[in-house]
């Protein structure tokens, strides 16, 4: 379950490059453990230290200076998230404290993990994301606003800037929902839906042949 | 919705045939026909499942692989070189035992790389809906199956309810009109459509790859060539089935058999786009015009033609790309104006879910035979899996390799990225057949030129980056 999603007002850190992979937002040797818990520290591990192993900070790093330690919306630059399908990387950014992401593109992969774990992926256009991060570099830690019952970004001039998402999504992040749980509320469409494929394609269906050959 | 009757995209028609239910104006909940898992990533999903209290829904369409941390050298076990690797193996191994999923294990003869052996097993079909966990599984789209990878939230999804909540991608029909020039791959024409349009072309849109040059592409190739749609940003890739695809999948262990076999045919046949299909975007390209490509940067839109130069960050006009390109040169340590040819290289690397399999393999031996690694390259050949590094060893391919001074490993995702195991080193340039050269990807500093499994040979043995078509008489451009 996740923390209900209305609208959240914070410092939004400019991170302005395009093709921002999730090799980068967190390298696979910090995924240590089989768990969702503890990434943060690895967030941007290759950027963010000067050495990841003596987690020696960069001071160049954007999320290493103030005010955007404290950061809480994330400015990207277009496909940001894509590459490997890793949840890790939304486990990471939500860990260090991230509630939303504002981007012109996103990765398909990397942008339903993050519904899937309450934060918000907002798609506005190039120049107003880019106008976004100068506004925030000349100004820094002027904080922004991500409304998503009603559906836009208030900068901190008091602009809005609407956006999209889709219905689905918003009602999932809007009331934290599980999503299996509601899933399986359609349970009885789910075994129909079956039943009659069954018919149509019976090819798809395969007997239990499971057990490991390993054993 | 127009009023004229328009026919049905490949896409449309799968997605017509899995749509339980339209949850809202673009959502609709889809029939999930086949789960895959992995060790990295998919025992998270089968534990987050049991500490819900849920089940598997059909645990007989669900399969698990040990991949993607798996040490590849001879007489492995569940230890690896990654640090913690171990509890990922064991621990997935223990979750797909207790769910009852068909696990292909280490030792097993069928184990290997997920995307690798899904089709090889028949797991994947045409018009099937295949999830996992990982990005690459759009690779299936070969087939003509739908594929695409998932985090480990909506895996736990599709095992529980057998289904995942999809936005509707858009279409997109990439035409691939003419034939290729002899030497020229698969992965120079997912690489030259991923150079003409950016890594991002393709965000919001399942391609369907079409025309002339992807007809002619054996059925490995059409894997190869789907398996990069999410470098290019896609949802997925598609190619419409056809006899080449039906006499693939013929006897695999999972492919139906008889009756169950005839009537799947006939079914797939009409697994095609209508004539009167309309797409949402159309991208046209001279298959004939591509040379191989080979990648200067850390996207795979830093692409080139082999024998270019590296391209000067000042003539981009967008900046955030301009910016791009020079971060990517620094990392890369190359300057605009710099042949690609000819560049000295450090390591040589045929492996991964884009080009590991059996044809790959053989491309690259033809031009391995008789001759030797340069000195100071290591070169190294991680078979997809283990039924290709069997039917490989069947035809005396291994000797090629380890005669030519390369290392013959056991199957596994394996260098295609660094976990903190096995890397090439920081400051090494590595040609590889591999599908991501992202920054670090294969290792700290480690710098990768992706290409095809000739063009990995050809540069192992010239020790720097070389055409491959210098070393084949057949293909001299």
């Amino acid at each position: 379950m996740n923390e209900p999603f209305r609208n959240h007002r914070g410092i939004a850190a400019p991170l302005y490059r395009i093709n921002v992979d999730t090799d980068a937002i967190i390298p696979s040797r910090e995924m240590k453990r089989v768990s969702r818990e503890g990434l943060g520290e690895g967030l941007f591990a290759n950027w963010r230290y000067t050495d990841p192993a003596t987690r020696q900070p960069n001071p160049d790093f954007v999320l290493n200076q103030e005010p955007w330690q404290q950061a809480t919306i994330l400015l990207a630059g277009a496909n940001f998230g894509c590459g490997s399908s890793r949840e890790h990387a939304v486990w990471a950014l939500k860990d260090f404290g991230f509630r939303a992401i504002i981007a012109p593109s996103f990765g398909s992969i990397f942008q339903g993990n993050c519904i899937c774990n309450g934060i918000v992926p907002v798609i506005l256009d190039d120049d107003t994301v880019a106008t976004l991060a100068r506004s925030e570099q000349e100004n820094p830690g002027r904080p922004i606003t991500v409304d998503l019952e009603n559906l836009f970004v208030i900068d901190s001039e008091g602009n809005q800037h609407p956006f999209n998402l889709g219905e689905d999504a918003r009602k999932m992040l809007l009331e934290g929902l599980d999503p299996i749980a509601l899933t399986l509320t359609q349970d009885d469409l789910i075994g129909e839906f079956l039943n009659q494929d069954r018919q149509k394609r019976p090819w798809v269906y395969l007997e239990n042949c499971s057990t490991s050959s390993a054993e | 919705m127009s009023l004229a009757a328009s026919g049905l995209t490949l896409f449309e028609k799968i997605w017509a045939e899995h749509l339980v239910n339209q949850r809202s104006d673009r959502a609709g909940l889809i029939a999930i026909d086949r789960v895959f898992l992995h060790e990295r990533t998919g025992g998270l999903a089968l534990l987050g499942l049991e500490q819900a209290r849920r089940k598997v829904r059909d645990p007989a369409r669900v399969f698990c692989t040990i991949d993607h941390i798996v040490d590849t050298f001879p007489g492995r076990g569940d230890q690896t070189r990654m640090p913690g690797g171990c509890e990922f193996i064991t621990s997935t191994r223990d979750a797909a035992k207790r769910a009852g999923l068909r696990l292909f294990d280490i030792g097993d003869p069928d184990q290997g790389i997920v995307h690798v052996v899904s089709p090889e097993q028949g797991i994947a079909l045409p018009g099937l809906t295949l999830v996992c966990p990982d990005s690459h599984t759009g690779t299936v789209g070969g087939l003509g199956a739908l594929g695409w990878g998932i985090g480990s939230s909506e895996a736990e999804h599709a095992l529980a309810t057998g289904t995942l909540v999809v936005d509707k991608p858009k279409t997109l029909r990439v035409s691939f009109e003419g034939s290729l020039a002899p030497g020229v791959t698969a992965k120079d024409m997912i690489l030259a459509l991923i150079g003409a349009h950016t890594a991002s072309g393709g965000v919001g849109y399942v391609l369907e790859f079409a025309g002339r040059a992807v007809r002619e592409l054996d059925i490995e190739a059409r894997l190869t060539l789907c398996n990069m749609a999410v470098e290019f940003g896609a949802f997925s890739g598609l190619i419409a089935p056809d006899d080449k695809t039906f006499d693939y999948l013929h006897g695999r262990p999972f492919a139906p058999e008889g009756v169950a076999w005839d009537r799947a045919v006939a079914h797939w046949r009409g697994l095609v786009s209508d004539s009167n299909a309309t797409f949402d975007r159309e991208i046209s390209i001279d298959a004939s015009r591509i040379s191989p490509r080979i990648t200067w940067g850390t996207s795979p839109q830093h692409v080139a033609g082999i024998d270019e130069r590296v391209p000067d960050p000042a003539a981009e006009s967008d900046p955030r790309r301009r910016q791009a390109m020079e971060q990517a040169l620094k990392y890369m340590d190359l300057s605009p104006g710099d042949s690609l040819s000819g560049l000295p290289i450090d390591g040589a690397f045929i492996g991964s879910c884009t080009n590991a399999r059996l044809s790959d393999l053989r491309a690259a031996a033809k031009l391995l035979r008789g001759r030797r690694v340069a000195q100071g390259v290591r070169a190294i050949c991680v078979p997809g899996s283990s039924r290709v590094k069997a039917a490989a060893e069947a035809e005396g391919l291994h000797q090629v390799f380890i005669e030519a001074g390369f290392q013959w490993r056991e199957s596994g995702c394996s260098m295609c990225f660094f976990a903190g195991g096995e890397s090439f080193g920081a400051g090494e340039r590595v040609v590889t057949s591999t599908n991501r050269n992202f920054e670090n990807r294969q290792g700290p500093g480690t710098r990768s030129h992706l290409a095809s499994p000739a063009t990995v040979a050809a540069s192992a043995v010239a020790g720097c980056i070389t055409d491959p078509r210098r070393l084949d008489p057949g293909t001299q451009p």
